[in-house]
C-alpha cells in the first residue's frame, strides 16, 4: 500500500521584524521538522493547544504556505512549489470558521462550482450533474444553490465547505478544526457525515483539533503537537489511555470528564517558552515534573516506544 | 522611552529626504524655462543662458538635486527673486506667523472636538447629541474661506467688535492683547472644519469603545458611569483619536493658506500663493520643504504621545 | 440594491440631502438650455446691482455680469471638476490599496512607504507644488486635488483589503484553482466596493471644496471662466461694499457640500452592516426594564431569580432570549447553567445585574432578589453599589475584558476604590495580595504589567482576582474557561473550586461543557431556547436526565477514553428565538413529541428536581421520593 501523504522534515520558520531591505531581526519556528506518513484511507488526528503549530502544518500541506525545509509527497508525487492550484486536485482543506470560509457576495452555486471550473475545466451541463451528486452526498438540498452564505447556519455552512472540498475531487482532506465552531448537537451531525463520506469515497483525512475526545472518536492514529513539534504519535485507542509523553498525559488528564474529581493537573506552570528566544533542550521541560538536566540540554527525538507508538521524550511515562 | 524617540527621529530622516525628492521632481516637471520666467522681459538668450548657469540648471537632474540638497543642509535655501532676499529668512519669518495661527486653531479644535465627540457619544440620540451632530455637519460643509469672509462682515464690519484683518494694528499695536484680538476670527474660522472632523471621529471612536467587553467589565466592577466614560472609554478611544489629530494638524496647516488670504495674515501660505503666481520657484520649493519637514517633526510628537498612551507599541 | 435604496430613503436627513443634491445636479445639467444671460459678457454700466433688480435676479458682479447665470455655470463646473477629482482619486487610490493589501510583504511595504511619504505633506503643500509646476488652471487644480487624495484612498482601502485577504474564503479560492487576478476581481473587489463607495461619498464634498479652494486662491479656473471658488475669490475685494457677490457663490458651495455630506452619511449608514444592525449604539449603564409583571419578594438564598424575561428589540423583531427563568443560589452553593450557544444562558447571567446591552436588550418581566431587594428595576445607583461589591462577574475572554491600556494593579485597585475609601498604598498592597490569592507567581512585579504582557491563563486569574476584590457573596462566571487551552482550564477550574470552598462563595457558573459542570457544580440548570428545561442536583441529572434534550445532548458529547466510534447527533437546529413555538421548543427535534407538546409546557417540580416535559425520560418523582 502506498502512503497517501508523506512528509519529510517539513518545517516552517517565520521571519519577525522584517525591515524593508536586508535580513529579518529574528525567526520564529512555527513548525519544527516533522516527518509523518498517512496511509490511504486513514484518519490521522493532530491535537495540540493554541500556538502549537498545527494550523501552520496544515496550511503547508495544501500549498497555502511554503515550507522552509522538507518535502511533501502526495500519492507518491513530490510537491515542491507552493501552488495551491496544483495541490488542490490532490488535497483539499475544510476550514474552521464555516461562515468566513464562504465569500459573502457569491452564491453557493458559484462557490461550489469554482473548483469544477478552475481545476477540472468542466462544461456547464456536466457541472450541474456533478453538483447535484455532491449535494446529495452531503445532505444539502439543491434549492440552497442559489442562496448566499449568510442565510445558512454554522452546520449547513460547514457542509457547503465540505461540498466545495469534494468538488475538487481530491482524495485527501485536511480538516482544520471542522467542528469547533459548532454546537455539540450539530457537531455530531458533521462528524458522522465526514465518517460516511470517507467510507463512500475512500478518502484520507487529516483531522486537526484541540478537542481530544473528538479526535479520539474519529481518528485511526493521533499525533500530539507541542510548541511546533510532534511529541507523540500512536493509535487513537492507546495514545490517551496509555500515553508515553508527559505532555500527552497532561493533556489527557486535563480534559474535564464527568465522574472525575477536580484536581489540578500535575504540572509546574502553564507558560510556553518564548518563541523568539527559545532555550535549548525539550520545550516541555520547564513544565515537566520528570525533567532532568538532560532534558534542559538536549532536544529529544521521536523514538519508537511500542509497536506503533512513538514519543519524543528522554524519560517517557511507563 | 528615550530610545523610542531617538528611533522615530532617525526614521524621520528618510521621510524628509523623500519629501525633498518629491518636491524636486515636481518642480523639475515645470515646462519651459524658469530662467525665462524669472527674467521676464529681460530675457535675452545671453541673459537666460547666464542665469541658467548661475542657477546650475545646465547640469543633469541628479546632480542638481544633490547640489540643492547640499545647499539646504547648510541652511542655504537659495534666494527669492521676487522678494530679493534669502528664501530661508522669508520662510522662517512667515512660518512664525502661521504657527501662531495654526497652533491656536489646532489647540481649539482638538479640545472642542474631543469634548463634543465624547458628550455626543455619551448622550447618543439625546438632544445634546442631535445638536452637536447638526452643528458639526454644518461645520464640515462650510468652506473656511467663505466662513472667514462672513465673520468679517458680521464681527468686523457690522458689529465692529474685532479688526478686519492683519496680525497687528498698524498704529499702536504689537502687544499680546492686540495679537489676540486679531487672532480670534482667523483661528476660529480655521478651527471649525477640523473641530467637526475630530468631533465626528471622537464620537464614533467612543461608541466603538463603549461596546467593548472591558467597558462591561468596568460596569460590572461598579465603576460610576462618569468614570466609565471619561476614564475607561476615552482613554481607549484616544488610541484612535490621536492619529487623527496628527492628520488634522496637516489639514489645519493647509486651511491656514485660505485663512491667511482672507484675513491678510502674513503667513507662509499667503507667501506660497504669491510665489506661485509670480513663479518664484525657489521660494515655493523652500517653503514647501520647510513646512513639510516641520509637519514631519510634529507627527513624531504625535507618535510619541501615542506610545506613551499605548503600552502595546514597542517597536 | 433595492434594500439599500430603501434603507437610504428611510434616513430622512439623507433623503433631504439627496433631494437637494438631485435638484442642484439637474439644474447644472440643464444650464446650457436654460434662458440665462451669457455669463462672461461684461457690462461695466451695470456693476454691483443688488439682488432682485430687474433683469438680474441675483444682481450683478464687479464687471456687471449676471450673477445667476455665472452661479449656475459655475456650479456646473465645480460639480464636474470635484466629481472628476473624486473618481480619479478613488480609482487610482483603491487600485493601489487593493494591490498593496492583497499581495502584502515587500510589495505592500514599498507601496505604503511611498504613500506615507505623500501623506507626510500637509496636503495643500503638495497641491500647491503641483500647481506651481503645472501652472495655474482648472485642469491642473483638478489633477492636484486628485493626486493629493490618492494616498488617503490607498491607505483606507489597503487596510480593508488586508482584513479580507486574510479571510478563509480567499484561501479556499486559491485551493479551488483561482489565480491572483481572478481572486482580486471576484473575491476581494466585491467585498471592498462598499468601502470604496463609502469613502467616495464621504469625500466627494471635500474634493469639491478643495477645487473651489484652489480657484479661490486664483490657482484654479482662470478668468473669464468661473467656478464657484473663483467667483468667491473675485468677490472678496468687494466684500464690504457688495457682500451679495460673495454670499451667492459661498452659499451655493455650502448647499452642495452639505447635501453631499448628508447623502454620504446616509450611504455609509446603509452600507455599513455594523451600523445597520444597530451595533454602534451606546449601551446604557444598566439594562432597560419594561416589566409587564413583577413577582413579590423577598426571595430566598443569596440570589433568587423569578420568572425572568429578557428580550432584544431590534427594529420590528423581538428576540425572546430568556423566558420564565427561575433559579436559586444558596449561600456557598455553585449552580451551573448549561446549554448550547443562543440558549439564553449568558443573557440570564448578565440580566441579573442589568449588564445586558441596552439597546437592544430589554428586561420585560420577572424579578431578581438579593438580600430581600429586587434588583430588576432598582435605581441605577443601587445596582452600581452592588456590582463588584456583593455580586461580581468573571467573563469569557480575558484579553477583551481587561482594559488594554491600564496596568492590572490599577484595574484591581479601582475595583476596590469605587466601593471603599482605601488609601493608595494600601490599595497597591491589596492588589498584590489578590494576585497572590489567585496564585500568580511573582505578584509584586506582575502588578505593574499590562494585560497584553500576560498569558491567557494569567489574564483570567487577574479577572478572578478582580471579582474577589471586595469579597463578594456571589460570583457570576460567564464561560470563564472557554477561551483557554485545556491544560490551563484545568488549573483555573481547580483554583475557582478551592476559592469557593475556602471563602464560602456562591457561584453561578455558565458553561456549555458537561465535564466542567460535573466537576464544579452542586446543582445544574439545563437551558434550551431561552427556557430552563431541567434543573436539579448535578449528579442526579448527569446519571438520570429527565428531559429528552438533556439526555440526547449528553449522548452527543464524545468522552475521552471511548475509542473510535460514531457519535450520536440531534437532527435539526434549535429554533430561532424570534420565532419560538407556543409549546415545547424541543418538540420538532424530539422523537417522543406528541400533539400535546405543541401547547405550553409547565415546569414539573418535585422536591429537588424539576423538568419541563410531558414525557420525561424517567418519572422523576420516583427517584426523589
Amino acid at each position: 500500500m502506498t502512503a497517501a501523504l508523506r512528509l519529510t522534515d517539513l518545517s516552517k520558520t517565520f521571519p519577525v521584524g522584517k525591515p524593508l531591505l536586508g535580513p529579518p531581526k529574528a525567526h520564529v519556528r512555527a513548525v519544527r521538522p516533522v516527518t509523518l506518513e498517512v496511509q490511504t484511507g486513514e484518519t490521522l488526528g493532530i491535537v495540540g493547544e493554541s500556538g502549537c503549530g498545527k494550523s501552520t502544518l496544515a496550511r503547508m500541506l495544501v500549498g497555502l504556505q511554503r515550507p522552509t525545509t522538507g518535502q511533501i509527497e502526495i500519492e507518491g508525487r513530490a510537491f515542491d512549489n507552493a501552488d495551491p492550484a496544483a495541490f488542490g486536485r490532490m488535497i483539499q482543506y475544510v476550514f474552521q470558521d464555516p461562515i468566513s470560509s464562504l465569500n459573502p457576495r457569491k452564491s453557493i452555486r458559484r462557490i461550489v462550482e469554482t473548483p469544477l471550473v478552475r481545476l477540472h475545466s468542466m462544461g456547464s451541463s456536466e457541472r450541474t450533474a456533478r453538483i447535484a451528486e455532491i449535494f446529495a452526498s452531503v445532505n444539502l438540498r439543491e434549492e440552497f444553490l442559489d442562496r448566499f452564505p449568510h442565510e445558512f447556519s454554522g452546520g449547513q455552512a460547514q457542509r457547503i465547505g465540505i461540498a466545495r472540498a469534494l468538488a475538487a475531487n481530491a482524495r485527501i482532506l485536511v480538516l482544520d478544526e471542522p467542528v469547533s465552531a459548532l454546537d455539540v448537537s450539530v457537531q455530531a451531525q458533521v462528524l458522522n457525515l465526514l465518517a460516511r463520506l470517507k467510507r463512500e469515497f475512500n478518502l484520507t483525512y487529516l483531522f486537526i483539533s484541540h478537542d481530544l475526545a473528538v479526535v479520539e472518536a474519529v481518528s485511526d492514529r493521533v499525533a500530539v503537537m507541542y510548541f511546533g513539534a510532534v511529541v507523540e504519535i500512536g493509535t487513537a485507542e492507546r495514545i490517551f489511555t496509555a500515553p508515553r509523553h508527559p505532555y500527552t498525559k497532561l493533556l489527557a488528564g486535563s480534559a474535564p470528564v464527568v465522574g472525575r474529581p477536580l484536581t489540578p493537573p500535575e504540572a509546574k506552570g502553564t507558560e510556553l517558552p518564548d518563541p523568539l528566544n527559545q532555550p535549548p533542550g525539550c520545550a516541555f521541560a520547564p513544565r515537566c515534573t520528570r525533567a532532568t538536566e538532560l532534558c534542559q540540554r538536549e532536544e529529544p527525538r521521536l523514538k519508537r516506544m511500542e509497536d506503533d507508538q512513538l514519543a519524543a521524550c528522554h524519560h517517557p511515562v511507563d | 522611552m528615550g530610545g523610542y524617540i531617538l528611533k522615530r527621529l532617525v526614521s524621520a530622516v528618510p521621510v524628509i529626504l523623500g519629501i525633498t525628492v518629491i518636491v524636486f521632481l515636481i518642480m523639475a516637471m515645470i515646462p519651459g524655462d524658469p530662467a525665462t520666467a524669472i527674467l521676464g522681459s529681460y530675457a535675452t538668450p545671453e541673459n537666460v543662458e547666464k542665469l541658467n548657469r548661475d542657477l546650475g540648471l545646465d547640469k543633469p537632474l541628479v546632480q542638481r538635486y544633490f547640489i540643492w540638497l547640499g545647499n539646504m543642509l547648510t541652511g542655504d535655501f537659495g534666494r527669492s527673486f521676487s522678494l530679493n532676499r534669502p528664501v530661508l529668512d522669508e520662510v522662517a519669518e512667515r512660518f512664525n506667523a502661521t504657527l501662531i495661527l495654526a497652533g491656536t486653531a489646532f489647540v481649539l479644535c482638538a479640545f472642542l472636538g474631543i469634548l463634543a465627540g465624547v458628550i455626543s457619544a455619551a448622550r447618543q440620540y439625546g438632544w445634546a447629541d442631535k445638536g452637536i451632530t447638526f452643528v458639526v455637519l454644518i461645520g464640515i460643509s462650510v468652506p473656511s474661506f467663505f466662513l472667514g469672509m462672513m465673520m468679517i462682515l458680521l464681527f468686523a464690519v457690522n458689529l465692529r467688535w474685532l479688526p478686519v484683518s492683519g496680525m497687528f494694528a498698524i498704529y499702536g499695536g504689537g502687544d499680546l492683547p492686540d495679537l489676540l484680538r486679531h487672532l480670534v476670527m482667523p483661528a476660529g474660522a480655521l478651527a471649525v472644519v477640523a473641530t467637526g472632523v475630530i468631533a465626528r471621529l471622537s464620537r464614533s471612536a467612543m461608541l466603538e469603545v463603549l461596546r467593548q467587553d472591558f467597558i462591561r467589565t468596568a460596569r460590572a466592577k461598579g465603576v460610576p458611569e462618569r468614570g466609565v466614560i471619561w476614564r475607561h472609554a476615552l482613554k481607549a478611544a484616544m488610541v484612535s483619536i490621536i492619529p487623527v489629530l496628527g492628520i488634522q494638524a496637516g489639514f489645519v496647516l493647509s486651511g491656514a493658506v485660505y485663512i491667511e488670504i482672507v484675513f491678510q495674515w502674513p503667513g507662509v501660505g499667503r507667501m506660497l500663493v504669491d510665489a506661485i503666481l509670480k513663479r518664484d520657484i525657489l521660494l515655493v520649493q523652500g517653503g514647501v520643504v520647510f513646512v513639510a519637514a516641520c509637519y514631519v517633526m510634529f507627527n513624531i510628537l504625535v507618535d510619541v504621545a501615542q506610545s506613551l498612551l499605548d503600552p502595546r507599541i514597542k517597536t | 440594491m433595492i434594500a439599500f435604496m430603501k434603507l437610504l430613503a428611510r434616513n430622512r436627513l439623507a433623503l433631504a440631502g439627496g433631494i437637494v443634491l438631485s435638484l442642484v445636479v439637474l439644474v447644472a445639467l440643464l444650464v446650457p438650455v436654460l434662458p440665462l444671460k451669457p455669463p462672461d459678457v461684461t457690462n461695466t454700466a451695470e456693476r454691483f446691482h443688488r439682488p432682485f433688480t430687474e433683469g438680474h435676479l441675483l444682481g450683478t458682479d464687479h464687471l456687471g455680469r449676471d450673477l445667476l447665470s455665472r452661479l449656475l455655470w459655475g456650479t456646473r463646473l465645480s460639480l464636474a471638476v470635484g466629481t472628476a477629482a473624486a473618481v480619479i482619486a478613488a480609482v487610482i487610490g483603491s487600485a493601489v490599496g487593493i494591490v498593496a493589501g492583497y499581495f502584502g510583504g515587500r510589495t505592500d511595504n514599498v507601496i505604503m512607504r511611498g504613500v506615507d511619504m505623500l501623506m507626510a505633506f500637509p496636503y495643500i503643500l503638495l497641491a500647491l507644488a503641483i500647481v506651481a509646476a503645472l501652472g495655474t488652471g482648472l485642469l491642473n487644480a483638478l489633477i492636484a486635488v486628485a493626486a493629493v487624495n490618492i494616498p488617503f484612498f490607498a491607505r483606507n482601502i489597503r487596510g480593508v483589503t488586508v482584513g479580507i485577504a486574510h479571510k478563509e474564503f480567499v484561501d479556499a479560492a486559491r485551493l479551488a484553482g483561482m489565480g491572483h487576478a481572478r481572486i482580486l476581481l471576484q473575491e476581494i473587489l466585491p467585498n471592498v466596493v462598499p468601502v470604496i463607495v463609502i469613502a467616495m461619498s464621504t469625500t466627494i464634498g471635500w474634493m469639491i471644496l478643495e477645487t473651489a479652494g484652489l480657484s479661490f486662491l486664483g490657482l484654479g479656473s482662470q478668468p473669464p471662466q468661473a467656478d464657484l471658488g473663483s467667483m468667491l475669490g473675485e468677490a472678496r475685494s468687494a466684500l464690504i461694499t457688495s457682500p451679495h457677490t460673495s454670499v451667492v457663490p459661498g452659499l451655493m458651495i455650502f448647499i452642495i457640500v452639505m447635501s453631499i455630506n448628508l447623502l454620504g452619511d446616509g450611504v455609509r449608514d446603509a452600507l455599513d452592516p455594523r451600523l445597520r444592525s444597530g451595533a454602534l449604539t451606546r449601551p446604557q449603564p444598566a439594562t432597560t426594564v419594561q416589566r409587564a409583571f413583577a413577582p413579590e419578594g423577598p426571595g430566598r438564598g443569596t440570589l433568587d431569580v423569578r420568572d425572568l424575561e429578557t428580550q432584544f428589540h431590534v427594529g420590528p423583531r423581538i428576540y425572546r432570549a430568556v423566558n420564565e427563568v427561575s433559579l436559586q443560589v444558596a449561600p456557598g452553593e455553585c449552580l451551573g447553567i448549561i446549554g448550547e450557544s443562543g440558549c439564553g444562558k449568558s443573557v440570564t447571567a448578565l440580566s441579573i445585574m442589568g449588564l445586558v446591552s441596552s439597546p437592544p436588550g430589554v428586561i420585560t418581566g420577572g424579578a431578581v432578589f438579593h438580600d430581600g431587594q429586587d434588583l430588576i428595576g432598582a435605581p441605577y445607583d443601587t445596582l452600581r453599589r452592588l456590582r463588584g461589591d456583593k455580586v461580581a462577574y468573571i467573563f469569557q475572554d480575558p484579553l477583551a475584558t481587561l482594559h488594554p491600556l491600564t496596568r492590572i494593579g490599577e484595574q484591581l485597585a479601582e475595583a476596590i476604590r469605587v466601593h471603599h475609601a482605601v488609601p493608595k498604598a494600601e490599595l497597591r498592597r491589596r492588589a498584590i495580595e489578590l494576585l497572590k490569592d489567585v496564585r500568580i507567581p511573582n505578584a509584586e512585579a506582575r502588578v505593574d504589567n499590562f494585560p497584553h504582557e500576560l498569558s491567557g491563563g494569567m489574564r483570567q486569574r487577574v479577572g478572578i482576582a478582580m471579582a474577589l476584590a471586595n469579597e463578594p457573596e456571589l460570583i457570576i462566571a460567564d464561560e470563564p474557561t472557554t477561551a483557554l487551552d485545556v491544560t490551563v482550564q484545568a488549573q483555573i477550574l481547580s483554583l475557582l473550586d478551592d476559592l469557593r470552598r475556602d471563602r464560602g462563595l456562591a457561584i453561578l457558573f455558565i458553561t456549555h461543557d458537561f465535564g466542567v459542570v460535573a466537576q464544579l457544580c452542586d446543582r445544574v440548570a439545563v437551558m434550551y431556547a431561552g427556557r430552563v428545561v431541567e434543573e436539579g442536583p448535578t449528579g442526579d441529572i448527569l446519571e438520570r436526565p429527565a428531559h429528552p434534550y438533556t439526555k440526547r445532548l449528553m449522548a452527543c458529547v464524545p468522552e475521552l477514553g471511548g475509542g473510535r466510534r460514531d457519535l450520536a447527533a440531534i437532527p435539526g437546529l434549535p429554533p430561532a428565538v424570534d420565532q419560538l413555538p407556543m409549546g415545547c421548543a424541543f418538540a420538532p427535534r424530539c422523537d417522543k413529541a406528541a400533539k400535546a407538546c405543541t401547547a405550553p409546557v409547565d415546569l414539573t417540580r418535585s422536591d429537588k428536581r424539576s423538568v419541563r416535559c410531558l414525557f420525561p425520560e424517567d418519572a422523576i418523582e420516583r427517584h426523589s421520593a
